[in-house]
């Protein structure tokens, strides 16, 4: 024992030895204190990812007008500032290499959206190879992808972070030696040439909670569920929902983590019933359980209140069979489209958008019929714009 | 788990230490790392790529090192006859803590807070599979779920930043190979000399191989599970700190979506150490954890659909063990 | 000593021993749930409650089985999700399927998959830790790698009676299954089989010696689990429909469920019931903190201290009446 515990510095030494004097991927410029968590404005109740400059923003982009070519809402941009793109310009001919490096396939949500994206990616001749590499939800995989992935010859890299602030070096390195288009998640640094996603969570929080708060009585018991904590989209997600209900009548009555399992989530809706008697509306950060909770309701023998889910196939058909009071706002699958468009663009030296935001559209009661596709499979997401793509419905799994 | 096992080793306990060392497999697990290392570049050569490049070598390394970290010190665990579970857990807690430390205060202190916070973890786990005699697989599950409501409870995603001088452990590399990959070879060369050559690695394989003869011969076999998960979770914490500087921030679910608890105990038994303790080492799951790598990068190259990956690592995982069993068998036949 | 007399001695001291703490945490329980919300003890809500344990109590049973045969089944869980998929899936391709062609499908596949667990662990001696958990990778990974990711079928009404539906318009037919399962479990143990499986995992040399066919009743139980799995599929899947992680963490439930009942991992020690019993402990206790509206964060804190307790006072016990008994079988930590 003694002798391991000399080991262990002696060996620290050694290490840090080796260190002064060796190669470095580190990026030049080190994030180091770039920016700490997101602070101020909240109230202290909020979580600490509640940033109100981007809250309120995120609320006036959901009423802007967005750019853009009719009923192509993946071709569409809100509120652009254009970037020149000259210096990527592919020379010389030949296939276009694309390559892409995915946080990973670990929900329907993620496997609707590469299906789009492969699809995508069919649409254009001149793309002679796709690498795609999966990191299976791991940062550290992730990080070791998108080196792979420079070193690979590819002339653009679409990268969709597992998490926000663990890939920014990651991405910094690969910014210096190819274009990089970030999309869905961000990283703390805008060295990508262009950065896609829709308007976000605060306001996707917000149309839900703006729902409840028109549909239910003042006073009203409001069950919110929640998948789990700490992931950055849900948390913004309810942190809109909850300034919004903070300044409505309508009292919030039991916040729950369902972890995105049915089971569990039929047991919080039944216990909330038992324990409250009634319940007047749910919110819930997300539509994968929607379904589980409609259904508590009616094992409960009560009728189903105002609920809000997304735009997941099985809620929008329990929604149009048994009439609910709805609404899902959604987080578009078509996302995955822009990024290949984004990346011919950028590759041909048109401008893109530094910030490419796309719209965030909701299904309700009026559109409903256009969004519900009869026979797609129980956990697809109809927001993906994916009715032209070439192998629709097929590929999307309609038997 | 002990069921199978234990009732052949107990009747040979004079022999158990000794023929431990004899049945040392990490000879074999060696020569299949190397075996899937020329079969995998044949393999990717067929379809066009390459499988040793610099980078590919580097990430290779690179993607080692974490569960390498996590694997040598759960061997010490199943050595002595327990298991961790709560691995995962005290992983991300360990990058939080790193991270959110160097936010405010120095490298030395946050290295300092995250050992001194494993070394708790790992005492806890000791004392409560030792001292409230609760089963290790129990014990550590109760302590991972323990983390992981503290965890939830505290933070709401990434947190922290790690210092641009300790993000160099992450990223540095000399030639192909990367420094963290020394980080590895001196835990694991500092715990290999623990194992193999003093008196408390004796008693390691002693207790794991059969508690009750070793208590009868005078080892004091509670402190020797205590120390071993101490140590475990120093690794841990080791795991942690390397991860932190790679992912620059702490992440509440760094730990558990790569599954470092099962991995890690995958990687043991592949490397040959029985599960049940008392036969095994280091080495053997340093070779397991290199194999694990270079499948991945293999599976990379050839853009393997990721669902089939897992069927594949299953198989893998048990045919190794199978092999083992029945290499095992006929020398104690 | 003989096996039989040991056996049945054994199984005396364990009802008190460790039998014991599961019924007393039960009635606790029980208690500050009725303090909680008088309400739960109405008919249908208990019922209901009921009906939600009954999955978690199956497996417990069938987990049982295999932790007492000194085993582990780490699979269970993804033979429940590699179910619910697999039945969305067939009724994909064949809509018009009766629900007792897909469910006995299911049933079948289950005693598949738990012959291969037995047979892996058995003949090949791969711990069972380790068999469990390659086919755990290996049953999701190829269930979805077969489906492409997500289930493509919406499991209909019929198929989901059993796990949503009552009978007579008010006893859940998830309750009835249960109380059918616990029969059968109870009335294996007290057959040849029970006995043997219990001395097999308390000493598999003095099982052998004394001739019971240990390979045999091992792999039968690893079967009996599989079934078991495949059962709680068709509930999971009845009561709340097609999900992509209907099994996700139902290993661990399953397995702390039963050493919550006092039930010795390392096999030869406890009883069905006090398994069975740990498991309607331990979906209580996620009750209660559910109705004491606990921060969901912290949820998993009280249950890991809870459990840690639990098994430590289930241990202490243990060891004043054992300690004159014989101490070589069953000492080790793991």
């Amino acid at each position: 024992m003694i002798r391991s515990r000399l080991w262990a510095p002696s060996a620290l030494l050694l290490a840090s030895a080796l260190i002064t004097s060796c190669s470095s991927d580190i990026p030049p410029d080190s994030p180091a204190g770039s920016k700490g968590a997101p602070d101020s404005g909240s109230d202290g109740k909020q979580s600490k990812f509640f940033d109100q400059a981007e809250y309120k923003k995120q609320l006036k982009l959901t009423r802007a007008a967005p750019e853009g070519p009719d009923g192509k809402p993946w071709e569409q941009m809100i509120e652009p500032k254009m970037a020149d793109t000259a210096q990527y310009k592919k020379k010389g001919s030949g296939g276009i290499h694309l390559c892409f490096s995915n946080a990973g396939v670990f929900n329907p949500w993620r496997q609707v959206g590469l299906t789009t994206m492969k699809a995508e990616v069919k649409l254009h001749k001149e793309i002679s190879e796709f690498t795609v590499l999966d990191a299976q939800g791991k940062d550290d995989k992730q990080i070791s992808d998108i080196q792979e992935l420079t070193g690979k010859n590819c002339d653009a890299l679409i990268v969709s972070p597992n998490t926000t602030a663990t890939l920014t070096p990651a991405v910094k390195e690969a910014c210096g030696k190819l274009p990089v288009i970030v999309f869905d998640r961000g990283v703390e640094t805008d060295c990508a040439v262009t950065f896609i996603n829709p308007i976000g969570g605060y306001g996707y929080g917000a149309v839900a909670a703006d729902f409840l708060i028109d549909k239910v009585k003042p006073k009203g018991k409001i069950l919110a569920l929640r998948i789990s904590p700490g992931v950055d989209v849900l948390e913004n997600r309810w942190s809109a929902g909850k300034a919004a209900f903070d300044k409505s009548e309508l009292d919030v009555v039991d916040v729950k983590f369902t972890e995105g399992d049915p089971v569990k989530t039929k047991s919080v809706v039944a216990d909330a019933i038992s324990r409250h008697g009634t319940i007047d509306g749910v919110w819930m950060d997300s539509g994968a359980t929607a379904v589980a909770a409609v259904e508590a309701f009616e094992d409960a023998g009560v009728d189903v209140p105002p609920i809000t889910g997304e735009d997941q196939q099985d809620f929008l058909q329990a929604w149009k069979d048994k009439k609910l009071t709805a609404i899902a706002p959604t987080y578009p699958t078509f996302q995955w489209r822009t990024p290949v468009i984004a990346a011919l663009k950028i590759l041909d030296g048109k401008q893109v958008p530094k910030k490419w935001k796309l719209p965030q559209p909701t299904v309700t009661e009026d559109n409903l019929d256009q969004y519900l596709k009869a026979g797609m499979p129980p956990l697809h997401y109809a927001m993906c714009g994916c009715e032209n793509l070439p192998g629709f419905p097929e590929a999307w799994g309609k038997k | 788990m002990t069921g199978t096992t234990v009732a052949p080793s107990a009747v040979l306990k004079p022999d158990a230490v000794r023929r431990s060392r004899l049945a040392d497999p990490a000879v074999g697990i060696w020569l299949a790392a190397a075996a899937v290392i020329v079969l995998g570049w044949i393999v990717v050569a067929l379809a066009g790529g390459q499988l040793l490049t610099r980078t590919n070598i580097t990430i290779i390394l690179s993607n080692s090192v974490a569960l390498g970290l996590v694997a040598v010190g759960q061997s010490l665990v199943i050595l002595t006859g327990s298991l961790d579970l709560s691995v995962a857990y005290l992983i991300s807690l360990g990058t939080l803590v790193a991270a959110e430390t160097m936010a405010s205060g120095s490298v030395l202190t946050a290295v300092v807070a995250v050992l001194a916070m494993s070394a708790a973890a790992g005492l806890a786990n000791g004392l409560i599979v030792t001292g409230l005699k609760v089963n290790a697989f129990i014990a550590t599950l109760g302590t991972a779920f323990i983390l992981r409501g503290w965890i939830e409870d505290n933070y709401t995603g990434p947190a922290g930043k790690v210092s641009a001088s300790f993000q160099h452990l992450g990223y540095d590399r000399i030639g192909p190979i990367p420094v963290s990959i020394f980080l590895l070879a001196a835990v694991a060369a500092v715990l290999w000399f623990i194992t193999r050559r003093t008196r408390l690695g004796h008693h390691m394989y002693a207790t794991g191989g059969d508690e009750h003869a070793a208590r009868l011969s005078g080892v004091r076999t509670r402190r020797t599970v205590v120390i071993a998960h101490v140590l475990c979770s120093l690794c841990v914490g080791a795991a942690a700190l390397f991860l932190a500087a790679r992912l620059g921030s702490g992440a509440p679910w760094a730990g558990t979506e790569a599954r470092y608890d099962l991995d890690s105990i995958a990687a043991v038994v592949l490397g040959g150490t029985a599960l049940a303790g008392g036969r095994g080492g280091v080495l053997g799951t340093l070779g397991g954890v290199l194999l694990l790598a270079v499948l991945d990068s293999v599976f990379n190259q050839l853009s393997i659909d990721p669902f089939f990956k897992n069927v594949v690592r299953g198989v893998v995982i048990i045919a190794a063990v199978a092999l083992y069993a029945r290499r095992g068998s006929r020398r104690t036949a | 000593m003989t096996t039989a007399t040991a056996v049945w001695r054994k199984r005396g001291t364990a009802a008190l021993g460790a039998g014991a703490p599961v019924y007393a945490l039960l009635a606790v329980l029980f208690a500050a749930l009725a303090l909680t919300n008088p309400d739960f003890y109405e008919p249908d809500r208990f019922l209901a409650f009921v009906k939600r344990t009954a999955p978690l109590v199956i497996l417990a049973a069938g987990q049982y089985l295999v932790v007492v045969s000194g085993e582990f089944d780490l699979s269970v869980g993804a033979v429940v999700t590699a179910g619910v998929v697999v039945a969305a899936e067939l009724y994909g391709s064949f809509p018009e399927a009766h629900w007792l062609v897909i469910s006995l499908a299911l049933l079948l596949a289950g005693a598949v998959a738990g012959l291969a667990n037995g047979l892996i662990t058995t003949f090949l001696r791969v711990p069972s830790f380790i068999t469990t958990l390659g086919m755990m990778l290996i049953l999701e990974g190829a269930v979805f790698y077969w489906a492409g990711g997500s289930p493509h079928g919406v499991l209909p009404e019929d198929f989901r009676i059993l796990g949503r539906g009552s009978a007579f318009g008010w006893l859940p037919w998830a309750a009835l299954a249960c109380l059918a399962a616990g029969v059968l479990a109870v009335w294996l143990m007290r057959s040849d089989f029970g006995r043997t499986l219990i001395a097999t995992g308390d000493s598999e040399r003095t099982a052998t010696l004394s001739g019971v066919r240990t390979h045999r009743v091992r792999v039968l139980a690893f079967v009996l689990s599989g079934v078991a799995a495949a059962l709680t599929a068709i509930l999971v899947g009845g009561f709340s429909g097609v999900s992509a992680q209907a099994g996700r963490g139902y290993e661990f439930e399953a397995i702390t469920a039963v050493v919550l009942g006092g039930v010795a991992l390392g096999g030869g020690r406890g009883s069905v019931v006090s398994a069975m019993a740990g498991a309607f402990s331990l979906q209580a206790l996620f009750t209660l903190l559910n109705l004491q509206g606990v921060s969901g964060a912290l949820e998993s804190t009280v249950q890991g201290v809870i459990v840690i307790a639990a098994v430590g006072l289930g241990a202490a016990n243990w060891s004043r009446l054992r300690r004159t008994r014989t101490r070589s079988s069953g000492g080790t930590p793991s």
